[in-house]
């Protein structure tokens, strides 16, 4: 039998805020074991949560990027379970009344939009990390009380491709918000994969299975693929899917049941005492609303229609936010778009991806391309010039016109030095020249090479080819 | 000496800007006393007496200095549950056996910057659950007019030993009733501020959306001194609400002209002893002659008001004290275990009392799936409907008067047989704090077992001002707060 597959994913994604969630400890990534921690987000007796307004507001300018509806009344609740990570053995979360309902992620896929719908998207606090040595074990808590977002989608998606572009998209989304790092090696995306399936034409959603804890969007689409072909081999063989919680084993490429004492089901969640409701005002919500950077979508049209770019091009730049800011700095100090997109698209991201690193890892600024920009379009200098004052500049930094200058590099349009170049060359190929005049067009090309050759390279190219053709004629 | 620790907090600090007694020469008389008369109540969990003399000489260079503050040398004693930096915090419980706390709780550090001096924590009922504070995991605190009774609880340590005269004023907190009951046994005043009136910062939980500190003292105008104080926001805590906090001294006076009392008529149905019925009676005639109006209200959904604080108290509770685990602090089992859950079931089951256990038990039940709906839920609508009852109510009064308890102090273990006996006594305590209401315990009179009785004032949130202002008329139109109990003469005697 076929079946349809039927996923929703639960994303949770780490607020870029400095402080935790409750308590003005730091978010700061890779610090020493239990550096980051107070009486707060340790639990300690009395220790009562304070909320952090940031968190509130990241979480509702992400709400607004991704159409949701805001509340205007939310409330936090504890949600209580056992574990050595949980300082307080309950969790701050929000269960009836999130901060954001509905919205929804447009994704493409072979081609094919599609819009994705939300259902919801709340807060919460993340919890510590257990570490095991050789005879105990140990819990670091820098990260419990860290804002967590969590999105939770419809089960829209209806294979591992569409899983893996929802949350490609959702990604840039939340980068355009700036509400995350969305740095994965450091977990700031997390995320539950619910997956069922269902004989192929029928309605009824088959029984689903949860994935927990993936943080790469490649391991979200093995471990969907590996999910898929357990479920479909559990149904061929006429046995059912129970509703459990699994965990993605990489190395062996399946999906394997938790033990259940790793997951409790009874939550008994009720509101949180220790905090008052989150009461939003009209104004407050519009006032973050104007806020909002562009979506990805409004600022590629924008592209096409102020800059002039090919469709193309703009959808390129604008799939990395700082790429995309990037570009439009330097546009701005090239005085010349259409040029700093062909630098941005060619050079800069052939070099990051030869190179492996990020836009913001490069030591050339958006000023400094600007300035390498102007120096090729007025000529100063050369192209191959320009190429190689940029590589100097991707690796080192520094500036265009000294980098050109300590190294002789200017382009030479003087017409008195190029005119002697040429009648140095052509004196010397006279071969050549005779044979352009007989009509060897070829042979011209052969002539500016050699002016550029006892030149180093640095002659106006175009100027020499026009001198040559006026004394060949 | 003796004539010192006999005196007011007011009257010691008189005392003390006239530099007719320092506070070092407090704190040693205060030692004395308790040296002589704790041994026999049992109210004090620790008297740190050189920690005390020490913030005590400070206390007193600073007003050699030519400072001030509303509290300046005044030694308090404090319930057992809350943070003083440094300073163990073991919440009469087992479990927090050797804790230190590491900074000062929200009202604690209010008043250390009034220079207020702390000499001991007192005893209470094990996470301030019960009545009796016979829950205690380290002592039986006795009540200083019987020794055979109990103080009332939880806050019943701090109640004892300032009735017995072994601290000018301690702090309690109240959840249900845990300031008012014991002040109300114990013959002192003791007053349940409005919820979010008094930072809950540093008391350790036990129901939060209930729970408040507050003071108890000999008369009513050191309550209203301390309240002033406490009262005020908090940047640790969001419940404590920032609002401005009232000169409530200021609000004192000695007739009631105007004041209309409300007399439920539900709280006065015979199912209080006659003794208490007659003296709380006898108050409101009081209270009559000095010109209040006395009006009846009715609160028709008090006899929901239990059943209903015992389910959210306790479900708030099942959370808060999930966190004594014995990963991070507190005690750990020594028992052998195999994993984490193990370890927690061992350390909780070693670490808490009977009473502790019924009430994560109950309300870990109350929440869980399938149970919820029908009694945490429930009881959420009917703590909206007792709050209604009681904003129809100030509609037409500006305080309203009940006893604090419907009999007096019982004996010594009778709340251990029949704890639900023990939890219908709360009866009339426990719709102040589901309604987030303020209240007042001041002695009324005594039973003919010479025991003391409690009138309870009752004021709308944030009322105080008029809850004092009656308590301390009445107070000074009757003369219970000249009485003594029988312990003070009994063990002085004894000593010397």
């Amino acid at each position: 039998m076929n079946y349809d597959v039927t996923i929703g994913l639960e994303v949770h994604v780490q607020l870029k805020t400095r402080s935790k969630m409750f308590c003005s400890c730091s978010t700061a990534f890779g610090a020493e074991p239990n550096t980051q921690v107070c009486p707060v987000c340790l639990g300690y007796p009395g220790a009562l949560p304070v909320m952090n307004g940031e968190a509130i507001r990241y979480t509702v300018m992400a709400g607004l990027m991704l159409g949701c509806k805001i509340s205007a009344y939310s409330k936090f609740d504890r949600k209580n379970y056992f574990y050595p990570d949980m300082p307080k053995n309950y969790q701050i979360s929000q269960y009836d009344m999130p901060l954001c309902l509905g919205g929804s992620v447009d994704i493409d896929v072979g081609g094919q939009a599609k819009t994705i719908r939300l259902t919801r998207i709340h807060l919460e606090e993340d919890v510590g990390k257990n570490m095991h040595f050789a005879r105990t074990s140990g819990v670091d808590f820098n990260r419990a009380g860290v804002p967590l977002m969590e999105i939770v989608s419809e089960p829209d998606l209806t294979s591992p491709e569409e899983a893996q572009a929802y949350l490609v998209a959702l990604k840039q989304i939340l980068l355009y918000a700036g509400v995350s790092e969305c740095n994965l090696e450091q977990g700031n995306l997390r995320c539950d994969v619910n997956c069922s399936l269902r004989p192929r034409g029928t309605t009824p959603l088959g029984t689903k299975a949860e994935i927990k804890n993936m943080n790469t969007f490649k391991g979200v689409f093995h471990a969907a693929h590996a999910e898929i072909r357990r479920q479909t081999e559990l149904l061929a063989a006429g046995e059912k899917i129970r509703q459990e919680t699994l965990r993605y084993d990489p190395d062996l490429d399946i999906t394997v049941p938790m033990r259940s004492k790793e997951y409790a089901h009874d939550y008994r969640y009720f509101p949180e005492p220790d905090l008052l409701p989150v009461v939003l005002a009209p104004e407050t919500i519009q006032a973050w609303a104007d806020q909002l950077p562009e979506l990805p979508r409004q600022r590629r049209e924008r592209f096409v229609r102020e800059y002039g770019l090919p469709e193309y091009d703009a959808q390129v730049l604008v799939a990395d936010k700082v790429v995309a800011d990037y570009f439009e700095e330097t546009a701005r100090q090239a005085g010349n778009p259409k040029a700093a997109s062909n630098w941005v698209m060619t050079e800069m991201l052939r070099q990051l991806a030869a190179q492996e690193l990020e836009i913001g890892q490069a030591k050339i600024t958006p000023r400094a391309l600007g300035e390498l920009i102007r120096m090729a379009e007025s000529q100063t200098i050369n192209s191959n010039t320009a190429r190689q004052v940029f590589g100097i500049l991707f690796a080192e930094g520094g500036e265009p016109a000294q980098i050109v200058k300590e190294r002789g590099w200017g382009q030479v349009s003087d017409s008195g030095v190029l005119e002697a170049a040429v009648d140095q060359v052509l004196a010397a190929n006279a071969k050549s020249a005779a044979d352009y005049r007989a009509g060897k067009k070829p042979a011209l090309q052969f002539l500016v090479g050699q002016v550029m050759k006892v030149t180093r390279g640095k002659a106006n190219p175009a100027m020499v080819q026009a001198m040559l053709e006026q004394k060949l004629v | 000496m003796a004539a010192l620790t006999e005196l007011t907090a007011v009257e010691l600090l008189e005392q003390l800007r006239r530099r007719a007694c320092s506070s070092e020469e407090a704190v040693k008389a205060m030692g004395a006393v308790i040296r002589r008369r704790d041994p026999a109540i049992k109210g004090y969990l620790e008297v740190d007496e050189e920690a005390a003399l020490d913030q005590a000489r400070s206390a007193d260079a600073a007003r050699a200095r030519g400072e001030s503050g509303s509290l300046l040398g005044l030694p308090l004693a404090f319930k057992d549950v809350l943070n003083l930096a440094g300073q163990p915090c073991t919440c009469g419980s087992r479990i927090l056996a050797g804790y230190r706390a590491p900074t000062d709780a929200g009202a604690i550090a209010r008043l250390r910057r009034e220079g207020a001096v702390f000499l001991g924590r007192t005893n209470m009922d094990e996470f301030a659950m019960g009545s009796s504070t016979e829950n205690s995991a380290y002592q039986v605190t006795h009540n200083p007019w019987n020794p055979d009774r109990v103080p009332g609880g939880s806050s019943g340590g701090s109640a004892a030993v300032v009735a017995a005269g072994e601290a000018w004023a301690a702090l309690g907190t109240d959840t249900g009733g845990s300031i008012r009951q014991p002040a109300a046994f114990c013959g002192c005043v003791g007053m349940k501020p409005s919820y979010g009136r008094v930072s809950r910062s540093g008391l350790v939980a036990y129901a939060s959306s209930l729970d408040q500190i507050g003071p108890m003292t000999r008369d009513v105008r050191d309550a209203a001194l301390l309240l002033k104080a406490l009262a005020g926001p908090d940047p640790m805590d969001s419940t404590a609400l920032d609002l401005p906090v009232p000169d409530y001294m200021a609000a004192l006076a000695t007739e009631l002209k105007g004041m209309r009392i409300g007399l439920p008529k539900e709280y006065f149905v015979g199912g209080s002893d006659a003794d208490v019925e007659r003296a709380v009676q006898e108050a409101i005639a009081v209270c009559r002659k000095l010109g209040a109006e006395a009006v009846e209200v009715s609160l028709p959904h008090t006899h929901l008001a239990v059943p209903t604080y015992y389910i959210i108290a306790t479900a708030e509770a099942s959370a808060n004290l999930a966190r004594f685990d014995g990963v991070r602090y507190g005690t750990r089992t020594k028992a052998d275990v195999h994993d984490p859950i193990e370890m927690y079931a061992k350390t909780r089951a070693e670490g808490f009392g009977a009473e502790v256990k019924r009430r994560i038990i109950l309300g870990t039940y109350v929440l869980s799936s399938g149970y919820h709906d029908a009694y945490y839920l429930r009881a959420q609508k009917i703590r909206s409907l007792i709050r209604d009852d009681f904003d129809r109510a100030f509609g037409t009064c500006d305080v309203i008067m009940a006893p604090v308890t419907p009999t007096a102090a019982f004996a010594l273990g009778a709340a251990a047989t029949d704890p639900l006996q023990m939890y219908l006594g709360d009866i009339f305590t426990v719709p102040v704090n589901l309604a987030g209401l303020c209240g007042l315990s001041v002695p009324c009179g005594m039973t003919t077992d010479r025991l003391p009785v409690g009138l309870q004032i009752i004021g709308p949130a944030f009322g105080e001002e008029q809850v004092f202002r009656a308590g301390y008329a009445y107070e000074q139109a009757t003369q219970w707060r000249h009485q003594r109990p029988p312990i003070a003469d009994r063990t002085d005697l004894q000593q010397g």
